[in-house]
Parts: structure tokens; C-alpha cells; sequence
């Protein structure tokens, strides 16, 4: 097939300008034609049987590549784009599909996405376009942020939101003096003013219920609490799993492999309907409290197989280092092998922490609404019905954006902890 | 006293005594695990006792009155009792893992590989396709598929028709494919079984023999031929035949019409197969990318300056050195994948959670047996897989002589 081709002779430099622009009008011609066939329903190429007249496109543009396949052109850009999309045929074809692919979707995307969608009013009957109907996450915005909170107190969560945020990027700019104290405030103070102004009941403020909580907010109370609870949890265990002590250490085994070989799904009906039996009767918890505690707990499983993996990796020299210095057991820990543990565990702990952000909200299958719990019940209320996908976009999107940027973050840590030896 | 003199005092203390020291931490925690599992234990009996409720698995020979709607492999309506239930979830959740585990291993090798392709595109498409799909949470995903993609299916009147062959079915009922309907299935079956066994031996014979004598033998097709003649054979000689039984398209009432015969293919089975697969396919190829990615430059090298192809190369270097780096990060994936599969409660396809921990929990209001149960049953499924996947481990482990 290759060799039928080269009717003009091999594709060569001696002719370049010929085959190159030959190439390049065979590879337009073909895009050309699907673009026509896709968009405008004209068919320049009707002339032909059916079956062929299906793949002109692939066949002109992949000619055409065939054509401008010529090694060490001259041309940088030429030269480039050989080695990158067109270096043989079969990876012409490969980047043919993709090509083809790309035009035939990302316009409809585009337009379904922006140039269709409506973007104002606050009625259904203003979504007129073919597109996506944004006025239904604007009509629904406080809920999904705030859940059902009531409207009178939402700057309470602003406010506990905005100092968290304040007091992180102020812990950014300061020296490390400082930021020893602001890390200790973070850590041990400011989750009690947080929860002590969201949910009330003293300082003036009213008391609202945890069933009142949800949408996006509760996404990040329930996330920060258990982050905040499941790291020391997770050292400990991965401790105890290291320990001389036979007891500690098949205690350590046996509670990380139980929770790592449960569902959360499991976990989560546990904490709603099971673990009220365990309580006295005059005990009441909180089913917030129980769930977070419920993920803590399993999360902190996670995180003792990431950070075992660092003690693990520590060369045992360390460990003799600081015995012949002299140092116990918890002092050789914390000065010595932790630092040097967590330093090279920061991607397991950056994707634990990713992972326990995304399955939060699976709270909603006992019946706490966080933002995806939210927008099954906005998408189910009769006068906003048909809008299942926005809401989904929607918040694909919101998680995409705050994983994906832990991600980097992490990425961007682990570079500056880099300390190669 | 201050702080630092009372710690050393009390590390002196101990170190005095290291009997003391080795057994005061043991025991303190052995305390601590009894009091925890005592106090848990006293509570749940006086509260069972408050409501007049026994502790006891008997529950589960009772009648369950509860419908499914999707009981292959075992007989099940609501006459039946509850450990019926408990096995047709059981198995419903075995059924989709295993989907899920095949489609996110095949995706996931060929996503891993071709982020690694020179061709610019292809790579790049890889890595918007991972991102994408590994930093949105599973249920959303599973929501998207189940509510607007198949939900925007046509109604059976105009199911899409695959090829106008008249054979499958898609539509918002699901997919409908034929039904194999097998005369003497069983020895069919056995022919596989043995051919399979055949083609083991043989390939033994062949390694001894090219150990032995360096003379190669086309493995392939010649167990090709046998998987492909000896089943034949059966169907010549031994009385095997197949028939299909096709989906039909049936007018139930005036508007309602609904395909009858045929397998089904329930949505929320295809929704939560689509939805797992796509998901741990993203971090199988990471896995993948990281294994082919860890295989040093030099070993390619070496491979082709002894005159192996590229081919070769993958086949004999690189693959085997790579499987070694990516399949224990892939064992947590089955296991992951497994676990992920409970999210079937949130669509509701009657899976383990779901049957049991739902409807039958529901009915009897035996939280502490079923709960228990159910995860007894998740952790055993967990620990199968990963003796499996250990052992398939240390069986590619290199050999040091």
C-alpha cells in the first residue's frame, strides 16, 4: 500500500517543495472535507461509493502526511512535527483519529457549554438556547455552597471560612517564628471556634441543627476534620506496626488491615445505624460527628500504609545513628526518623488526603447532603426537573479544580523537600 | 520539679527495669482493647435487652418478602429467606467487580502505554483523559453515567438496533443481548477445559525443549489450532449444538412496550460497570506508566544492541521487569475497585450493600448482625483477591540463585 504512493517518487528532499505542498494540501483538503460533512451537511466527495466516500478524509490527510514524511528536511517546524505526530504510519493514522475526533467533538462542547448555554435569569422558561441551562446553578447557588442552613446565618460559614483562609495565606508570608504559633492556632484552636460558630448555641448565636448543614461547606467541614485527625492517628499506627512489642504491633495489623478491607459504604452505615447500639442510652452523638469520626478512622488506616512505606524506606542507619547519640525512643522519632519519613512520603499523604476529599460525598447515603447530595435533590424538585447534567458539570467541576490543585501542590512540596543525597 | 527532670526520672525508672518496660505497654494496651470491645458489648446487650431484641443469626433462614431485580445465576423471589438474598447480592457484587476489574485493566494498559507514546497527540489525550477522570469523585461519575447518560436513552419502542442485525438492544431498560441456549453445553465446556489443560503441557514441553535443544516451536498457533479444533470437534461429533434465543420486542399494554427473552443487561449493572472501569483505569495506567517508566534506559539498549526488536524488546524485556514494579500497586486497585462497587447502594443495582445491608437491615432491624456480615464478607472478598494477587506476585518475582 505504502509503495503504490510513491507514484511521484519517494518522498525526498530533493523535491520538498513539491511534496511538501502537495502534503499539506491533500492532509487540508481532507480536514476540509470533514469539516464540510460535519458542520455545513455538504459532501464534496459525493461523487464516490458510499463505502469509500466514508473515509476520504482519513485517506486524503493520511496521504498527505504520507508526503510531508521527509527525514531531516531542513525545516525545523517540519522536522518537529514528523518526530512528535508523524513519525511512521501507523502513528499518522493515530494522530488522524485524534485529530478527527477533536474537530468533531469539541465544537459541540464548546457550544453546549458557552455560546448555546444561558447564563441570565432566574426563571426555566429564560434557558432558551440549545445549550446547557446555567440559570439552574445560579438559582440553586446557596444550596449547594450552604446546604440547608438557614439564609439569616450563612456569614457565620463565611466567616469561619474566610479566617481559615486568612490565617493560611498569612502562615504563607510570615517567618518561620511565627508560623510555628499561627500552625498551633490552626491546629488546636481554630477548630473549636469554627465548629462553636457554625453550629451556636452560645455566644448570642442561634443553634443550628448538623441536619441543617451541607452543600459544598460540609464537603470541607467533614474533609478538614478528618484530614486534621486521621494524620496523628495514622503515625501512631504505622508505629505500632513497626513496634518490638508483639501486642501493639498485632494490634496495629489487625485494626489497619480491618478498616483497609472494608468499604467506606459499610463503614458509614456502621457509624449510622450500629455504633448507637455501642452507646448508652443516655448518650446521644451527633450522626455528623459519628460519620466524621467513621471516616477518620478509616482514613487513618490509609495513612499508616503510606507513612509504614516511609519508615520503611529510611535507611537503617539512621535508626543506629541516633541510638549511639543516645536518644530514646519517641525523641529518635520526632527529630530524627519522622521528618525524614513524612519528607519522602508527601505524594502517598497528598493522594490519601485527595482520596478522603473525594469520597466524602458519600456521606449522602445516610442522609447528610453535601454538594453532589444537594444537587440530586435540586435535580429531583419537580419545577427544575431535566437538569441533571448542568448540576454534574457543575460539580465535576468544583472537585476537579480543588483535587487537581492539591495535586500540584503536592507536586510543587515534594520538589521543594527535594534534598537529594 | 520541673518537666525535663520528671521525663528523665521516669526514663531512668524504666530503664532499670526493663522487664517492666517490655510488658507495661502490652498490657496497658491489651486493657485498652478489652475495655473498649467490654464497654461496647455491655451497652449493645442492655440496649438490645431495652428493646426486646435478641442477639442471633437465626433471622437469616426466615422468609425475606423482599423482590430483586436482578437474580442471575440463583433462583430468588420473595418466598425465599434471607440468606438467599444475602447470596444473590453477594454474587451481584462479585458479577460487577469482576466487569469492572477486566475493562479497567485492558483500559488502563492501553492508556498507560500510550501516555508513554512518542506521538505527541496520543500522549496527550492520555493525560486529559486521567486528569479528568481521576480527580472527580467516583459517585459523581456514577451519578453522570446513570442519571443523564442513560437516562437519555431511547424508550424500547426505538431501542437503538446494533447494526439492524435484530440482535441487541440498547435502550433505557437496559442492553439486551441473545441467549445462548446450549445442547450437551457440558461437554463443550469440558473440551475447553481440557484443551486449555493440553495447551499447558504443551507449552511446558516446549520450554524444556528449547532449554534443552534451543528448538523454537509457533506457540501460538499451535495453541490457537488446538482451542479452536478440539471445541469444533465437539459440535461434528459429539452432538453439541447452539441455538439463540434473541430478544423480542413485546406490547405489554396500549403504551408500554418492553423487549422479552434474551439476557438483560440492567442499567445501573452498565452505569457501574462504565463508572468503575473508567475510573481505576486511570490509576492502572499511572501504574502501568510508572512500571515501563522505572525500567532503566540501558536495559533497552542492551536488548537492542543484541539485535531484539521492538517487539521483543516490550515482550521479553522491559514487560517482565516492568509487571514486577506495577502489579502491587494494581492489587490495591481490585481490592479498591472491589470496594467501590458498594456505591451500587447510590443507583440502587441490588448488590451486597444494597440487598442486605439496606432492604434486609430495613425489614429486620439486625444492625449489628447484618453490618457485621457485610463487612465480614467485603474483607474476605479483599483478603481472596490479595492472597491471589501475592501469590501471582511472587511467582514473576526475580529468582535469585
Amino acid at each position: 500500500m505504502i509503495e503504490n504512493l510513491n507514484f511521484l517518487g519517494k518522498p525526498s528532499k530533493d523535491k520538498l517543495n513539491l511534496f511538501v505542498s502537495m502534503g499539506i494540501f491533500l492532509f487540508l483538503l481532507g480536514i476540509i472535507d470533514l469539516i464540510l460533512n460535519s458542520f455545513f451537511e455538504t459532501n464534496i466527495t459525493s461523487i464516490l461509493p458510499r463505502w469509500l466516500n466514508y473515509f476520504t478524509p482519513l485517506l486524503f490527510s493520511f496521504i498527505g502526511l504520507h508526503y510531508i514524511r521527509i527525514e531531516l528536511s531542513g525545516i525545523k517546524i517540519l522536522d518537529q512535527l514528523n518526530k512528535n505526530i508523524n513519525s511512521n504510519w501507523f502513528n499518522a493514522i493515530l494522530s488522524l483519529l485524534v485529530i478527527f475526533v477533536l474537530i468533531k467533538t469539541i465544537p459541540g462542547l464548546l457550544n453546549w457549554l458557552f455560546f448555546d448555554a444561558n447564563f441570565i435569569g432566574n426563571t426555566k422558561e429564560e434557558c432558551t438556547g440549545d445549550g446547557a441551562c446555567w440559570l439552574f446553578i445560579r438559582f440553586w447557588i446557596t444550596r449547594f455552597m450552604y446546604g440547608l442552613y438557614p439564609d439569616a446565618e450563612i456569614w457565620r460559614i463565611n466567616v469561619a471560612f474566610l479566617m481559615l483562609i486568612g490565617t493560611v495565606i498569612t502562615a504563607f508570608f510570615v517567618g518561620p517564628k511565627i508560623k510555628k504559633y499561627i500552625i498551633i492556632f490552626l491546629l488546636f484552636i481554630f477548630p473549636f471556634i469554627a465548629i462553636n460558630l457554625i453550629s451556636g448555641g452560645n455566644f448570642g448565636l442561634v443553634w443550628v441543627e448538623t441536619g441543617a448543614w451541607g452543600g459544598l461547606s460540609l464537603t470541607f467541614i467533614v474533609s478538614i476534620f478528618a484530614m486534621l485527625f486521621c494524620f496523628p492517628i495514622g503515625m501512631f499506627l504505622a508505629l505500632g506496626r513497626r513496634s518490638s512489642y508483639p501486642v501493639v504491633k498485632y494490634a496495629s495489623i489487625g485494626f489497619i488491615e480491618f478498616w483497609r478491607g472494608v468499604p467506606l459504604i459499610t463503614v458509614l452505615f456502621m457509624a449510622s445505624v450500629m455504633f448507637p447500639m455501642f452507646l448508652p442510652d443516655e448518650v446521644f452523638m451527633d450522626k455528623l460527628v459519628r460519620v466524621i469520626i467513621a471516616i477518620t478512622l478509616f482514613e487513618a488506616a490509609y495513612m499508616a500504609e503510606v507513612i509504614r512505606g516511609g519508615l520503611q524506606a529510611l535507611p537503617k542507619g539512621q535508626y543506629d545513628a541516633s541510638k549511639s547519640l543516645g536518644m530514646g525512643y519517641w525523641r529518635m522519632h520526632l527529630l530524627i526518623i519522622l521528618p525524614q519519613a513524612l519528607k519522602i512520603t508527601i505524594p502517598g499523604l497528598a493522594n490519601t488526603f485527595i482520596a478522603l476529599f473525594k469520597d466524602t460525598p458519600l456521606i449522602l447515603v445516610v442522609g447528610l447532603l453535601e454538594l453532589i447530595g444537594m444537587i440530586d435533590m435540586a435535580k429531583a424538585n419537580p419545577y427544575w426537573l431535566g437538569f441533571a447534567i448542568e448540576g454534574y458539570v457543575f460539580a465535576g467541576a468544583v472537585y476537579w479544580v480543588f483535587c487537581f490543585s492539591m495535586s500540584r501542590y503536592s507536586l510543587s512540596l515534594e520538589k521543594k523537600y527535594k534534598t537529594d543525597r | 520539679m520541673n518537666l525535663k527532670s520528671t521525663t528523665s526520672s521516669i526514663s531512668d525508672f524504666f530503664y532499670a527495669r526493663p522487664k517492666l518496660k517490655y510488658y507495661l505497654p502490652q498490657a496497658l494496651t491489651i486493657f485498652f482493647i478489652v475495655f473498649i470491645f467490654g464497654y461496647f458489648s455491655y451497652n449493645a446487650q442492655v440496649n438490645m435487652d431495652n428493646r426486646g431484641i435478641d442477639f442471633g443469626l437465626r433471622f437469616l433462614g426466615e422468609e425475606s418478602s423482599f423482590d430483586i431485580q436482578f437474580t442471575p445465576f440463583v433462583e430468588y423471589d420473595g418466598t425465599k429467606s434471607y440468606a438467599t438474598a444475602y447470596l444473590v447480592g453477594l454474587i451481584n457484587t462479585i458479577i460487577v467487580a469482576s466487569i469492572g476489574i477486566f475493562f479497567a485493566t485492558i483500559l488502563g494498559v492501553v492508556i498507560g502505554i500510550s501516555r508513554l507514546s512518542p506521538n505527541y497527540l496520543i500522549a496527550k489525550m492520555s493525560e486529559i483523559y486521567i486528569e479528568i477522570f481521576r480527580n472527580v469523585p467516583l459517585l459523581l461519575q456514577l451519578f453522570f453515567w446513570y442519571f443523564a447518560v442513560l437516562r437519555a436513552l431511547p424508550l424500547p419502542k426505538d431501542a437503538i438496533n446494533f447494526f439492524n442485525l435484530d440482535v441487541s438492544f440498547l435502550s433505557i431498560k437496559g442492553l439486551y443481548v441473545p441467549r445462548f441456549i446450549w445442547t450437551n453445553g457440558s461437554l463443550f465446556l469440558t473440551s475447553i477445559i481440557a484443551s486449555i489443560i493440553v495447551i499447558f503441557f504443551l507449552f511446558k514441553f516446549f520450554k524444556k525443549e528449547q532449554e534443552q535443544t534451543g528448538k523454537q516451536y509457533p506457540k501460538f498457533f499451535i495453541s490457537l489450532a488446538i482451542i479452536i479444533v478440539l471445541p469444533l470437534l465437539t459440535f461434528l461429533i459429539g452432538g453439541v449444538s447452539l441455538d439463540f434465543e434473541y430478544p423480542e420486542l413485546k406490547q405489554l399494554s396500549a403504551t408500554i412496550f418492553n423487549f422479552q427473552g434474551g439476557i438483560s443487561i440492567i442499567p445501573e449493572l452498565m452505569a457501574l460497570a462504565l463508572a468503575l472501569s473508567l475510573y481505576t483505569a486511570t490509576f492502572i495506567a499511572e501504574n502501568v506508566r510508572a512500571g515501563i517508566e522505572g525500567i532503566t534506559r540501558g536495559q533497552k539498549e542492551a536488548a537492542a544492541s543484541i539485535g531484539l526488536t521492538p517487539g521483543q524488546t516490550l515482550k521479553l524485556v522491559v514487560m517482565p521487569q516492568a509487571l514486577r514494579i506495577i502489579i502491587p500497586p494494581t492489587t490495591n486497585q481490585y481490592l479498591n475497585l472491589t470496594k467501590n462497587s458498594s456505591l451500587a447502594a447510590a443507583i440502587a443495582y441490588p448488590d451486597l450493600v444494597l440487598v442486605f445491608a439496606g432492604t434486609a437491615l430495613m425489614q429486620t432491624g439486625r444492625a449489628i448482625e447484618i453490618i457485621s456480615i457485610t463487612m465480614l464478607s467485603y474483607l474476605s472478598l479483599s483478603i481472596t483477591i490479595s492472597i491471589f494477587m501475592n501469590w501471582y506476585n511472587k511467582k514473576i518475582a526475580i529468582k535469585e540463585k
